[in-house]
């Protein structure tokens, strides 16, 4: 038998499918790196709506968390790759071009995944803000702070370090959710993978490596997320 | 908005609900059962179980389901020994293969979450059925898990509507549940905005009752936290 074994799989010399993989890898890290930014500046947001926004305000807040956490992620993802595609068409047609302009893979999944991502970042942030102590913020009025030294030194700093464990998982489920983005031909990890099991006749070995690749990475991120959380904790107490 | 358009999408979006729900209930129940399962095994002692059981959930809450679902339907069609394997008829089956990837995926979450609400018992409880003369199965049954799961239910009502929303990924590999009909259509007609909305209202409208079931179940196994009921019979008279 002629084929390729498993360490073939992962190796870089001639091939070897390793530094395709590993480009996939980093097309995955991208794109949950991209929404979750995305992500971050929409929970931003959102919890300042929902935190001392007006009353449609709030109802909106609400109600884009609300739909955004009960509908799969996957549809979210067909909604923006296809979607996209028509509205870049019709503005195309507007100019005069005819014909059919695809929306690009990467982008579409960049923002489904941040506009999932952004409805639980909202909680987060919601919640992380309340949990700031109110004496805290009354003490920096009290030494005559203004409106955005506040923010920047007090609100800001104690919000990021209750809200960071949140945002680890909510990072943590980006990542996995990025995985999604392959059904549009963006050439992520998996979709490496499945390029890789297709023209090998090996599905088993490729989608074991894809996994431990997530795995890998998702381990990694985990623990920079714990020092991160240690940076922002420094001089609280703990018992 | 094209309402007949919308109303044609929203009767070929309802045939395929069975199916989504087929899907979620299926893979809950054994789900549940393995959980259970896995969240002894962790709190066994037993140094090779708790092993066994933090890898599993390791290894499944860090790779994405997709390629948890690859692996099973295209994964192990690479090995001759499965394909002539009695099990064959069954991983031949993108429906079961899904319902497998389902199951052994919701079973880390959820095995995370019984473990909490078994470690929630108060160990006072425990003791006072020891000291009735309960045998430990009985403990087990009577005291511990009725408690557990009261504690563990809000934590599995989430974990429940994620399965929901996890079904979608079942589209991937061919069954036409809620969002492979979307897709279809979507695909069919580049209509992306109309099919989401219908899509989503659906998967809404399961999460919600979804939810209002948990509430339910939640509501009728804490008696204790309910105001009690003014009696009208007089004590004895029922005898």
């Amino acid at each position: 038998m002629n084929q390729p074994g498993f360490l073939d799989i992962i190796s870089f010399g001639p091939g070897g499918w390793g530094a395709a993989l590993l480009t996939g890898a980093m097309m995955t890290i991208l794109i949950a790196i991209s929404g979750f930014a995305i992500g971050s500046v929409i929970g931003t947001f959102g919890a300042w709506a929902k935190v001392s926004g007006g009353k449609t305000i709030r109802f909106i807040a609400d109600g884009y968390t609300t739909v955004l956490r009960g509908i799969p992620d996957l549809l979210v993802i067909y909604l923006f790759y296809f979607g996209g595609s028509a509205a870049v068409t019709a503005i195309g047609r507007f100019f005069g071009s005819d014909g059919f302009i695809g929306f690009p893979g990467f982008l579409a999944g960049a923002l489904a995944v941040g506009i999932t991502s952004g409805a639980q970042q909202t909680e987060v942030f919601r919640g992380a803000f309340k949990a700031v102590h109110r004496g805290e913020i009354e003490a920096a009025i009290a030494c005559g702070m203004s409106r955005g030294l506040r923010f920047r030194r007090i609100i800001a700093p104690l919000t990021v370090r209750h809200a960071l464990p949140g945002m680890g998982n909510v990072w943590q489920v980006v990542l996995k959710e990025s995985a999604l983005v392959s059904i549009t031909g963006v050439v992520e990890l998996l979709r490496q993978a499945q390029i890789g099991a297709g023209s090998t006749g090996m599905p088993f070995n490729f989608y074991v490596v894809a996994g431990a690749t997530y795995l890998a990475i998702s381990t990694l991120s985990g623990a920079l997320l714990q020092r991160s959380e240690r940076h922002f904790s420094r001089g609280v107490r703990r018992n | 908005m094209d309402w007949s358009f919308a109303l044609e999408t929203f009767i070929s979006l309802v045939a395929a609900i069975p199916l989504t729900l087929q899907l979620a209930a299926t893979s809950i129940l054994l789900g549940a059962v393995l959980a259970l399962a896995l969240a002894l095994l962790r709190l066994s002692g037993v140094r090779v179980l708790d092993w066994f059981a933090r890898l599993y959930v390791f290894a499944f809450r860090g790779t994405p389901l997709l390629v948890q679902i690859f692996l099973i339907y295209y994964g192990l069609s690479q090995f001759p020994a499965v394909r002539h394997s009695f099990l064959w008829p069954i991983l031949r089956e993108p429906y079961w293969c899904a319902v497998i990837a389902l199951t052994l995926n919701t079973a880390a979450y959820a095995s995370e979450i019984i473990r909490g609400g078994l470690l929630s018992v108060p160990h006072g409880q425990v003791e006072a059925a020891r000291a009735c003369g309960m045998p430990s199965f009985m403990i087990f049954r009577r005291i511990v898990l009725p408690l557990a799961v009261r504690q563990a239910l809000p934590g599995y009502g989430n974990e429940m509507i994620s399965m929901v929303k996890a079904t979608s990924l079942a589209s991937i590999i061919t069954l036409m549940e809620v969002t492979g009909v979307a897709a279809k259509i979507i695909s069919e007609t580049y209509r992306a905005i109309e099919v989401f909305v219908v899509a989503g209202l659906i998967y809404l409208a399961i999460n919600f009752l979804l939810t209002r079931l948990v509430h339910l179940i939640e509501y009728m196994l804490s008696p204790h936290l309910r105001e009690p009921r003014l009696q009208t019979s007089v004590q004895g008279e029922s005898k």
